[in-house]
């Protein structure tokens, strides 16, 4: 196929043993980069992609033909600035990108739907840190990520402590909440409605399901926004109609836009992965794994950390960015924390925010300058 | 840089851990890590000024020394520093605890209410002192729990806490503040600057 060109893979023969008990190897991880790794290896900043994001970072995604996930934030002269600093990502391990996933066939060469094993934020990293090796870098200059790539960026720093110079966790938290779970049920539940999901095994049925997927990703699409604003972009502004239809059309813009992302996110993602990646953020308790304790999960690194919030993200709120800022200071950590003031919501990290920006800008080339 | 800041870091030796409650722009906080090798963290409530010293490369965390002082262990700063706040807090006793706790030492300063500019002012125009260190308005002024060098001395004697150094500081001169002359520098001093510990 010709995207499979376009997508960089990483085989990796070492046996990878994952939480729920399982061993996986020879499996693929699809990555990119961009920027260039300097002849100090020193340069380096490994970016973690959230839910829905996957290896193509900036610049426009060869698959999708849309702009990266980041381009706000990722490019030459940019806050991660790929003149100075070579970026690599991946695609998480059970993701839709090429990294070993749902979709993939298992040595039956049956595609493994949901007999694909349960994977976790661990697994992720692990499988990840496997790209340290292939490039030859010791130490990371920095990683970073949003959302459930801040749990990743978490939980490599506590898997490897000496592995990176700094640590930038983005409006994430080090524990899923209840309610944080209850929006992802609400999105697997959308899908597995779907009668074309057939337990999972929808390609080899000819079936997709598009509509649980898409009522998914409109759910949760909410989740990424604040109430102000939806309100000022939408308010009750009608979708190219003069008055209320009286029926069940989209009536409202907000409801064509919801629409519409839940059809375009349908074109891009697998079903079956969006249970996989949902459930490994539902499972993410970081502290759980030292016993309550999340300071020591830190305890081994000496990494110099920043972690920034937004005002309006409601998801991953301020308070659950500070108990990591707690976490730290409690063990005397390097850490710094800032709360941007934004009201577009959780998605804030991934827009044009100049206070977020700048703050990741100036950290990162300060931060560099120092090195 | 203020001169005030100057006395501060005269205060504090090299290589040591300093927290600096209420930073603002950073500063001290760029000197003593410039130019005393100085391990800095700030604490600053200001978002614009939290920016600011991002820009300087330096580590601050955006909070409330009120509410945020406690999340750090006792004891884990060579130095605490507190530059003209104290009077700001709603509660000077909990926060000056606190930095006590936080901190080996702690390093304060107080502008001087009992300084003769204010004295004159009140005694003669009848309205609320302003003057270099107090430059705002009565109805816009942070400053709740305004006190006197004097005032401050007593204060920290009746707490138990051991004052190291007490300097008064009138524009570019610092003199030693001792039982002695305590009522003279309360006169003539603007500004207080106290090392002590507990």
């Amino acid at each position: 196929m010709n995207t499979e060109k376009r997508i960089k893979t990483l085989i990796v023969k070492k046996p990878l043993k994952l939480d729920c008990g399982k061993t996986i190897k020879d499996f693929p991880i699809a990555y990119e980069t961009y920027g260039s790794l300097n002849s100090k290896k020193d340069n380096a900043i490994l970016v973690f992609h959230a839910l829905t994001g996957d290896q193509f970072v900036t610049g426009i995604n060869p698959v999708t033909n849309k702009e990266g996930w980041w381009s706000y934030a990722v490019g030459p002269d940019k806050a991660i600035d790929t003149n100075k600093f070579f970026v690599i990502c991946s695609n998480v391990i059970g993701g839709c990108m090429g990294s070993y996933g749902p979709s993939h066939k298992d040595h039956d060469q049956k595609i493994f739907g949901t007999n694909f094993p349960v994977i976790t934020i661990n697994d992720m990293v692990n499988a990840q840190y496997n790209l340290l090796d292939h490039f030859g870098i010791d130490k990371l200059f920095s990683i970073t990520g949003g959302s459930m790539g801040g749990m990743q960026v978490l939980q490599f720093i506590s898997n490897f402590p000496d592995k990176s110079k700094t640590v930038i966790p983005i409006a994430t938290t080090s524990s899923h909440s209840a309610q944080n779970i209850a929006f992802n049920e609400l999105g697997r539940q959308a899908i597995t409605a779907d009668s074309n999901w057939k337990e999972g095994n929808y390609t080899s049925n000819n079936t997709n399901p598009g509509k649980g997927l898409a009522v998914a990703r409109m759910a949760a699409h909410i989740t990424y926004l604040s109430k102000k604003g939806l309100q000022e972009k939408f308010g009750r502004k009608l979708q190219e109609r003069e008055d209320l239809n009286f029926g069940f059309d989209a009536d409202f813009q907000i409801e064509s836009y919801l629409r519409y992302q839940g059809s375009v996110f349908v074109d891009r993602f697998d079903a079956n992965s969006y249970l996989y990646i949902t459930r490994a953020m539902d499972y993410f308790d970081l502290a759980k794994q030292f016993n309550g304790n999340l300071s020591e999960a830190f305890i081994n690194t000496n990494a110099k950390f920043f972690i920034i919030s937004f005002t309006s993200d409601w998801l991953y709120p301020t308070q659950e960015n500070k108990d990591i800022v707690i976490a730290l200071n409690s063990i005397g950590a390097d850490v710094g924390f800032v709360e941007i003031e934004s009201d577009k919501g959780h998605d804030s990290f991934l827009l044009d925010v100049p206070d977020f920006l700048s703050a990741l800008k100036n950290f990162l080339d300060k931060s560099y300058e120092e090195n | 840089m203020k001169n005030e800041f100057q006395v501060i870091a005269d205060l504090i030796e090299k290589d040591k851990k300093v927290l600096d409650v209420g930073c603002a722009d950073g500063t001290l906080m760029k000197f003593l890590k410039d130019n005393k090798n100085i391990n800095i963290r700030g604490l600053e409530i200001s978002k614009e000024k939290v920016q600011e010293c991002i820009a300087k490369g330096l580590t601050v965390i955006e909070g409330n020394a009120e509410k945020d002082l406690k999340q750090f262990p006792d004891k884990s700063f060579d130095y605490v520093v507190l530059s003209q706040t104290l009077q700001a807090f709603l509660n000077p006793e909990l926060v000056l605890d606190e930095l006590l706790r936080v901190g080996k030492k702690a390093i304060v300063t107080i502008p001087n209410f009992g300084y003769w500019k204010v004295r004159f002012h009140l005694l003669f125009k009848g309205t609320m002192p302003i003057t270099k260190t107090l430059p705002d308005e009565w109805y816009n002024t942070p400053n709740l729990h305004m006190c006197t060098i004097k005032d401050f001395f007593h204060f920290v004697k009746s707490k138990d806490i051991k004052i190291f150094k007490s300097l008064a500081l009138n524009n570019l001169n610092s003199s030693v503040i001792n039982e002695g002359n305590l009522g003279l520098k309360n006169l003539f001093a603007d500004l207080g600057i106290f090392l002590i510990e507990k």
